[in-house]
């Protein structure tokens, strides 16, 4: 265990020494943060609070990049051959990359939320409890996906091919930076077999919808499932030098890594709960849906929203003026535009199943089902 | 001989078809400095590293400190330090860091100032790696591998790419080490290197041990013949100085005769005789003691380094 913790201290100050550790990790996901606050987060205190959601799962998500590529760099110019000449096995090794790079992200994470509540006016810090286990279990989570990552590819050049391809696949798929209600219902029910999409809709409804560890648990347990399954799968595929090559054998592990997200996409395929909460909190936040024009807020209204939530009340329970309800208050400005509209704005492919009844009243001000109504 | 350190019984080690370690035997004993001599691709790296335990043979067996290197990893990795090739650290890693985080890895440590005066790191206690030179990397690199205070040490190849004067140094500190009754065990293709450093030596070639004594002993018993170079004042009949005493072979080049002898003084002895029957002159005679490059070159009929 000191081993552990030596080899976590020792990595972060490594890494903190890294520019571009500093730059991924620090620079870029605020660079998201005033981005996606700045071009889409006009629509008042609400819409802070879903893409702060979106911005926290996106700065836990790039965990698996940075440490995939350290770890095959050090396999590639030897340091992993020194540390084998020592008593550590795997375990400490990548223990202590999935702890140093918790420990860096936690920063990161203060200063979004931070930015969010004082610069970009957010109402409340949401559900803390459900939002810092999400982000412990995501980045746990993650950073075992890039510790295989790294333990399945040869060179910098296939992890980095590798790392693209997830990346894409998490970006964009994940309801990070495209709402997921936007996609066809088929290509919504596919995102819950990401890991990725468990964490975007986890910390969405702890931020927005307030809501509890228990209510997050869903997403918590196919987090930690993941952390279990990967980390176990990273030490057994595990490799020291560069030339010992993956075995047949090896390769079918990283099969058992995909299984926990094969039942928890099916379940979900089943009950559609999630599915349904992610419509609903987007339609609440966004009932126009995606609009590259149209009526827009101002910075004006923007602020006025702001002050119309009382930062006195308590989370959760902050009823919305009427102002807000309104269209041109309550939405995301984004510049992706939806192919088909129904006549009221809302994208015509989502929402075949009814609201769920637990939507608090903050969230819900226009549900789904009204909406088609 | 001390207790045995290190056993090695008929070593086989296969990658593929290719045969690494063809049935080397060895023993080391306690506090000796012990050397693997032989050219790159001979099977010394393959046979340290089944020492350490990276590697699992594939027949014969090895004993470390009485410890099966594969079943008893982890309690041998606690006796044993080593100075491999192509390894490296973190290149924003400290050197008081490496050696403090290395420390910590061992139920027994080394003193870690101890170990950066020893190894004139004191200097360059907050240096990155990858701004010290090749020879502080690999002073570094023996401080690393002594901070459990081990047994027995391995080193393979440890000056191998350094400039001569680095590889001096490098030779002090081993030399030290030898003074402190460590045991060493060390792969080289450099014969300075083994005749300065080791007690005993094993010349392996094609995965099989060719001859194992001290560097002296081989030297005089595995090649058996010194050389005697003579400058005559007019030339010999040919294959006339082929026949003195214990003359095993004999050049003629641009005037100069080189005699392989069995027995010096003999052969001598004579050469000034067989001189003065025929009225020939001796100009110039230079006996040059066989290196153990020649010991290679005898055994194998070609250069350590070809």
């Amino acid at each position: 265990m000191s081993a552990t913790l030596s080899l976590t201290a020792v990595r972060m100050r490594l890494a903190l020494r890294n520019r571009a550790f500093i730059f991924f990790s620090v620079i870029m996901p605020l660079g998201f943060l005033f981005f996606f606050f700045l071009v889409f987060g006009r629509g008042g205190p609400i819409a802070v609070q879903y893409l702060l959601a979106a911005v926290l799962a996106l700065s836990v998500m790039g965990s698996f990049w940075g440490l995939s590529v350290q770890l095959i760099s050090f396999r590639e110019q030897g340091v992993l051959r020194r540390f084998r000449l020592t008593p550590i096995g795997p375990g400490p090794l990548l223990a202590s990359s999935i702890l140093s790079n918790y420990m860096l992200t936690i920063p990161t994470v203060i200063i979004e939320y931070v930015a969010a509540r004082w610069l970009f006016g957010m109402q409340h810090w949401g559900n803390l409890p459900s939002a810092i286990v999400l982000v412990t279990v995501g980045s746990a989570s993650f950073s075992a996906l890039g510790l295989i990552v790294a333990s399945v590819t040869n060179s910098l050049q296939e992890t980095q091919v590798i790392n693209n391809i997830l990346w894409s696949i998490f970006f964009f798929l994940s309801g990070a930076t495209i709402p997921l209600p936007v996609f066809p219902i088929w290509i919504q029910h596919a995102a819950f077999y990401l890991p990725a999409t468990y964490l975007v809709s986890g910390l969405e409804r702890a931020l927005v919808m307030n809501t509890g560890l228990v209510g997050t648990a869903p997403d918590t347990f196919a987090l930690v499932a993941s952390v279990i399954v990967a980390f176990e799968v990273s030490r057994r595929l595990f490799r020291w030098e560069p030339e010992e090559k993956v075995s047949s054998r090896a390769k079918v592990w990283v099969l058992v890594a995909v299984i926990p997200f094969l039942i928890m996409g099916a379940v979900e395929s089943h009950s559609k709960r999630q599915v349904v909460q992610m419509q609903q909190i987007f339609h609440a936040i966004a009932p126009n849906g995606l609009s590259f024009t149209g009526p827009g807020p101002t910075h004006a209204s923007s602020r006025s929203s702001a002050r119309a939530c009382s930062p006195a009340s308590p989370p959760g329970r902050r009823d919305l003026s009427d102002s807000q309800k309104s269209r041109s208050v309550n939405r995301i400005s984004m510049v992706v535009p939806l192919a088909r509209r129904s006549p009221r704005g809302l994208p015509d492919r989502i929402l075949p199943y009814p609201a769920v009844p637990d939507i608090p009243s903050t969230a819900r001000h226009r549900s789904p089902g009204s909406a088609r109504s | 001989m001390p207790e045995a350190v290190i056993e090695v019984v008929n070593l086989i080690k296969n990658y593929g078809t290719v045969q690494a370690v063809r049935g080397v035997s060895f023993e080391v004993g306690e506090g000796e400095v012990f050397g693997l001599l032989g050219p790159n691709g001979a099977g010394k790296t393959s046979t340290v590293e089944i020492l350490e335990g990276l590697r699992r043979p594939d027949g014969g067996t090895v004993r470390v400190c009485g410890l099966d290197p594969e079943r008893d990893n982890d309690r041998l990795k606690q006796e044993a330090g080593a100075v491999l090739q192509s390894t490296s650290l973190p290149d924003k890693l400290r050197v008081e860091e490496a050696l403090r985080l290395f420390a910590g890895f061992y139920q027994r440590r080394a003193d870690t100032e101890e170990l950066l005066r020893r190894f004139q790191l004191v200097d360059k206690r907050h240096a990155y790696y990858h701004d010290l030179s090749g020879g502080q990397k690999q002073r570094l690199a023996l401080a690393m591998a002594l901070v459990n205070d081990p047994r027995v040490l391995f080193l393979d190849e440890p000056t191998s790419g350094l400039d001569p004067q680095v590889r001096r140094e490098i030779y002090s500190i081993i030399e030290e080490l030898r003074q402190g009754k460590k045991t060493i065990l060390l792969t080289t293709h450099y014969i300075e290197e083994a005749e300065r450093l080791c007690d005993r030596v094993a010349i392996i070639d094609h995965g099989q041990v060719i001859a194992l004594g001290s560097p002296r002993d081989l030297k005089t018993s595995e090649a058996g013949t010194t050389r005697i170079e003579v400058r005559l004042a007019r030339p010999e009949p040919n294959g006339a100085l082929s026949g003195l005493d214990a003359v095993s072979d004999l050049h003629e080049f641009d005037g100069t005769y080189v005699l392989h002898s069995t027995q010096v003084p003999q052969t001598i002895v004579a050469l000034v005789k067989h001189l003065e029957a025929g009225g020939n002159e001796l100009q110039a005679l230079e006996i040059a003691t066989p290196s153990l490059e020649d010991v290679f070159i005898e055994l194998t009929g070609r250069r350590l380094r070809e």
